[in-house]
C-alpha cells in the first residue's frame, strides 16, 4: 500500500519544543532529583538479606525467580529449617546500589510465603563452608594451611585430600588462595547463612509464625 | 443402611440436593465462587477442567463459553475493570492455560481483578509430561499476584476463595489456581465459606498521619502542584474523594492512562492525560509542577518519558497501597503508603489551606489554548480517525464505557473522546496487548449490560482476536466494534515514519479482508465508512442496531498520534508533528 504524501499532513498546533518553558531541576537515572552539577550515582553495596519464609512447596523457586526477573545482582543464597516447624530462613548476598537493595527487600515482602524480612546490619554473625578437593602430593604441607585455617580434613587419599573450612566470606576466599599452590580439583561452597549479632531477632515474628 | 441406598438415586435425581450437598472438590469450587458472589465466568472446555465444568451444571452462575482462552482471560479482566469485583476465567491444562497467559499478564501490569482457574492433569501424572501437562504454576508465578497448586480436595475450595480475595484486597491483581484432576474429582466435604486472605497478607490501609500532615503542608505551600491520578484512584474507588479534594483546592488534575475516568475530562481543571501521547498542556504542566500529588500509580515510562526529565523540579508525594511502587522509579519525598480512598480523606483532612498558586491555573489555561487537541479538519475524505471518535462519542450517553485494542486507535480513542466517568475506559496499558478490544467489550457488556459498549479497534489488533464476535453473537450483546482500518500496524508505521527511515517492514497489509462482511458471516451486523457523509449515518444505525455491530471505518491512512514523546525523551518536549522527532 503507497502512502499518499498529500495526506501527509497530520499533527498538531503549538509552540515548537524550543520555544518552551524548561525546567530548572535533573532527575538521575534512578529518579531521584539531584543537583544538575552533582549528578551522584549510588555504588553497589554489598548487603545480606534475611527471609523467614512459610516452608511451601516452591518458595525456593519464586525468591529466585524474583531475584532473577528483576535483575537484582544475587551473590548467594542459603535455605535451610528454623526451629519453628514449617519455617525456613533464606539468607541471601546481594549486591546492589541503594535502591536496588531498597527495592529487593520490599519486592521479597510481597512474595505470598515470606513472613519477614531484613537487612542484616554491618556486624551480622555469619559464616560459609567450603568444602575443597586439592592433590594429595604434599599432605604436610597441605595439613599446616588446614589447621592455619581452623579447617579439618574429611577425607585423605593417595591423590587427593578433602578439607573443609568455615568462616565469613574473606577468610574462606583467603584459604582458596592458600591451598592454590597443590592445585585445586575441586570447590563447593555453600554460601552464607547468617544472624543478627547478639540479643537482636533475625526475624521479628508474632506467634502465629513460630 | 438399606434405607440410606434407597435414598441415594433420589438424592442424584434432586437437582436441589445435588447443588446443595457438597460432594467433590469440584463442587466445593464451585461453591467458593458461589460464596465470593460470582456470577460470570468466562472460559473455553477441555480435558482436565472437566470436572469443575460439570459441577457448574447446577450453578445459577453464568458461564460464557469464549472462542479462545486469550479471549476468556481478557473478558475476565475487562469484567473486573467494570464491576470492580475479580472477573473470573478458567481452561484446561497445557493449552489452555498458556492461551490464558497473555491475559493473565496483562492484568498484572494493571492491577486488575483476575481470577484463573486452570484444569491440570491428575497429581501421580505431574511432571511426566503428560498429555496436556504445562507447569501452569511456574509459566504464571511472574504475572500473577499469587498462584496455588492445588493439593486437596478437601482445601481445594479454600485455596479458590483465597484467590478471590487476594485478587480483590489490597493492590489487585490476577490469581491462579491450578486444579490438578484428582483433586477436583476427590471427596470434599466442607462448605469453603466467605473468601478471606492468608495472614501473611496485610494491605495498609491509612496511612502515618504525621506523614500525611508533613504532606498536606507541603502541598498547602507549592506555588504550582498538580495531581496525578492514577490506575489506583479507580481502582480504590477513591474518584470521588480526588474530584472533591482537586476541586476544594483548585489543583489541576492529570490522569495515567489507567488514570482516565478518575477525573471529569470536561472539567476546567483537567489536563486528562500526561505521558508518551498525552495533551501538550498535562505535559507541560507535569514537567514544570514544583508538588505533585501521585495516587494509585506507578509511574510507568510511557507515563515519565526519561526519568532525567520527568518533573525534575517537583517534590513528588506518593500515595500507594503497594510499598515496593514507592521510590521504584521516581523517588517519593513524601511516600504516604495506604489505600487511596483512605489517604486522600486524610490528607483532605490534614490540608492546612489550599496552594496560592492563581498564576499556575492561568498558566494552565494558557497552554490549553497554546496545545489545542485540534487535529486537522473534516474537509476532503478520508476519514480522520478521531472524527469518528467523536462522532460515536457525541452519540452515546455519558457513562458510555470504550474498550480498546492496542495501538493508535487506542490513542485517538484516549485523546478525542471526553471520558466522565471511572470504570468507563477499559484498555490493555501496561501489557499493550494487541487483542484485546473483541473479549474487553464483551466482558464489560456483561459487568455493565445497561450501558452503552463501544469498542474501538485497529484492523491488526481485530484480526487477532476478532473470533469473539461469534460468542458476542450467541449471547447477543448489544455492543458496537468500531475497527479504524488504515490497513496497518499503524503504531509500528508510526514509529518507522520517525525512527527507521520510512521503511515499512512487517507493518502494512496489503490486502485484509472486508471487516463488514465478515462480521455478517459471524451474525453481527456490518457497517462501512468510506467518506465523511458516511460517518452520521453509520454511527446512529450501529448504535441502535440490538446486538453485536462492527464498524469498518477507512480511515486516513497518514494520519499519525501526536503529541508525541519519543520513549525515554523528555515530556516537556513532546512532538507535534513528524518533524519535531
Amino acid at each position: 500500500m503507497s502512502r499518499n504524501q498529500d495526506l501527509h499532513r497530520n499533527g498538531l498546533e503549538g509552540p515548537a519544543p524550543e520555544e518552551r518553558t524548561r525546567p530548572v531541576g535533573r532527575r538521575n537515572k534512578q529518579g531521584i532529583r539531584v543537583d544538575p552539577d552533582v549528578e551522584a550515582e549510588h555504588e553497589p553495596r554489598r548487603t545480606i538479606i534475611s527471609a523467614y519464609v512459610k516452608d511451601e512447596p516452591g518458595v525456593l523457586a519464586r525468591v529466585s525467580g524474583l531475584f532473577h526477573r528483576r535483575q537484582f545482582n544475587i551473590e548467594s543464597l542459603t535455605v535451610g529449617p528454623t526451629q519453628n516447624e514449617g519455617y525456613s530462613r533464606i539468607t541471601l548476598v546481594i549486591e546492589e546500589p541503594e535502591p536496588g537493595i531498597d527495592q529487593a527487600k520490599k519486592q521479597l515482602n510481597k512474595l505470598l510465603p515470606v513472613v519477614h524480612v531484613r537487612e542484616l546490619d554491618a556486624e551480622p554473625v555469619a559464616r560459609e563452608l567450603v568444602i575443597l578437593k586439592v592433590n594429595g602430593d604434599e599432605p604436610d604441607k597441605v595439613q599446616a594451611i588446614t589447621e592455619m585455617y581452623g579447617g579439618e580434613t574429611l577425607d585423605a587419599g593417595p591423590r587427593t585430600i578433602t578439607v573443609q573450612i568455615t568462616g565469613d566470606e574473606g577468610k574462606i576466599d583467603d584459604a582458596i588462595d592458600a591451598y592454590e599452590q597443590f592445585g585445586i580439583r575441586e570447590i563447593a561452597r555453600t554460601g552464607q547463612a547468617a544472624l543478627a549479632r547478639g540479643e537482636e531477632e533475625t526475624a521479628r515474628v508474632d506467634e502465629t509464625h513460630t | 443402611m438399606s434405607g440410606e441406598q434407597a435414598q441415594a438415586p433420589q438424592d442424584v435425581e434432586t437437582t436441589d440436593a445435588a447443588t446443595e450437598d457438597i460432594e467433590t472438590g469440584a463442587d466445593a469450587v464451585v461453591r467458593a465462587l458461589e460464596n465470593a458472589g460470582v456470577e460470570h465466568l468466562f472460559g473455553v472446555q477441555g480435558g482436565a477442567i472437566m470436572p469443575v465444568y460439570d459441577a457448574l451444571y447446577h450453578s445459577e452462575m453464568e458461564h460464557i463459553t469464549m472462542a479462545h482462552e486469550q479471549g476468556a482471560a481478557h473478558a475476565a479482566d475487562a469484567y473486573g475493570i467494570v464491576s470492580g469485583d475479580p472477573g473470573v476465567c478458567m481452561a484446561t491444562s497445557g493449552p489452555g492455560a498458556t492461551n490464558l497467559v497473555t491475559g493473565i499478564a496483562d492484568a498484572n501490569m494493571d492491577s486488575d481483578p483476575l481470577i484463573a482457574l486452570t484444569g491440570q492433569v491428575p497429581t501421580e501424572f505431574v511432571g511426566n509430561d503428560a498429555f496436556q501437562e504445562t507447569d501452569t504454576i511456574g509459566v504464571t508465578s511472574p504475572i500473577t499476584k499469587a498462584n496455588v497448586f492445588a493439593n486437596d480436595s478437601e482445601t481445594v475450595g479454600t485455596d479458590v476463595g483465597t484467590a478471590f480475595a487476594l485478587a480483590k484486597r489490597g493492590r489487585q491483581g490476577p490469581t491462579l489456581v491450578d486444579l490438578p484432576k484428582d483433586v477436583t474429582k476427590g471427596v470434599a466435604s466442607e462448605d469453603p465459606g466467605t473468601p478471606e486472605t492468608p495472614d501473611t497478607y496485610n494491605p495498609p490501609e491509612t496511612a502515618d498521619p504525621e506523614a500525611v500532615a508533613e504532606a498536606a503542608d507541603v502541598l498547602a505551600e507549592a506555588d504550582q502542584p498538580v495531581i496525578l491520578a492514577g490506575g489506583g484512584v479507580i481502582k480504590a474507588e477513591a474518584s470521588e474523594e480526588i474530584r472533591a479534594f482537586a476541586k476544594e483546592h483548585e489543583i489541576p488534575v492529570i490522569t495515567t492512562m489507567p488514570g482516565i475516568g478518575s477525573f471529569p475530562e470536561d472539567h476546567e481543571l483537567s489536563l486528562e492525560m500526561a505521558g508518551m501521547h498525552g495533551t501538550g498542556y498535562a505535559n507541560m504542566a507535569i514537567t514544570l509542577t514544583d508538588c505533585m500529588l501521585a495516587v494509585g500509580t506507578r509511574f510507568d515510562d510511557r507515563l515519565t518519558g526519561g526519568l532525567e526529565t520527568f518533573a525534575p523540579d517537583a517534590e513528588v508525594i506518593h500515595v500507594e497501597i503497594d510499598p515496593a511502587e514507592v521510590s521504584k522509579n521516581v523517588e517519593a519525598d513524601y511516600p504516604l503508603i495506604g489505600d487511596a480512598k483512605a489517604v486522600t480523606k486524610q490528607l483532605a483532612t490534614a490540608m492546612p489551606r489550599s496552594p496560592a498558586c492563581d498564576e499556575w491555573r492561568e498558566q494552565v489555561q494558557v497552554w490549553k489554548e497554546e496545545y489545542p487537541m485540534d487535529y486537522a479538519a473534516p474537509e476532503d475524505d478520508p476519514v480522520k480517525p478521531q472524527y469518528v471518535v467523536e462522532a460515536f462519542d457525541n452519540a452515546t450517553d455519558d457513562d458510555a464505557i470504550v474498550t480498546t485494542g492496542v495501538g493508535q486507535h487506542q490513542m485517538w480513542a484516549c485523546q478525542y473522546w471526553t471520558y466522565k466517568e471511572p470504570r468507563t475506559w477499559v484498555s490493555s496499558h501496561g501489557l499493550g496487548a494487541m487483542g484485546y478490544g473483541v473479549p474487553a467489550t464483551i466482558g464489560a457488556k456483561l459487568a455493565a449490560p445497561d450501558k452503552d459498549v463501544v469498542c474501538f479497534d485497529g484492523d491488526g489488533s481485530f484480526l487477532m482476536t476478532c473470533q469473539g464476535l461469534s460468542v458476542a453473537v450467541r449471547e447477543n450483546l448489544d455492543i458496537t466494534i468500531v475497527v479504524l482500518n488504515n490497513a496497518a500496524i499503524g503504531m509500528v508505521r508510526q514509529w518507522q515514519d520517525a525512527f527507521f527511515g520510512e521503511r515499512h517492514m512487517a507493518s502494512e497489509y496489503p490486502w485484509i479482508p472486508d471487516f463488514d462482511t465478515l462480521a455478517e458471516a459471524f451474525g453481527a451486523r456490518g457497517f462501512r465508512i468510506d467518506t465523511y457523509d458516511e460517518v452520521e449515518e453509520v454511527v446512529e444505525e450501529a448504535l441502535d442496531y440490538d446486538g453485536p455491530s462492527v464498524v469498518d471505518a477507512h480511515i486516513d491512512p497518514g494520519e499519525n498520534v501526536y503529541p508525541m514523546v519519543p520513549s525515554g525523551g523528555d515530556n516537556g518536549q513532546f512532538a507535534l508533528s513528524e518533524d519535531q522527532l
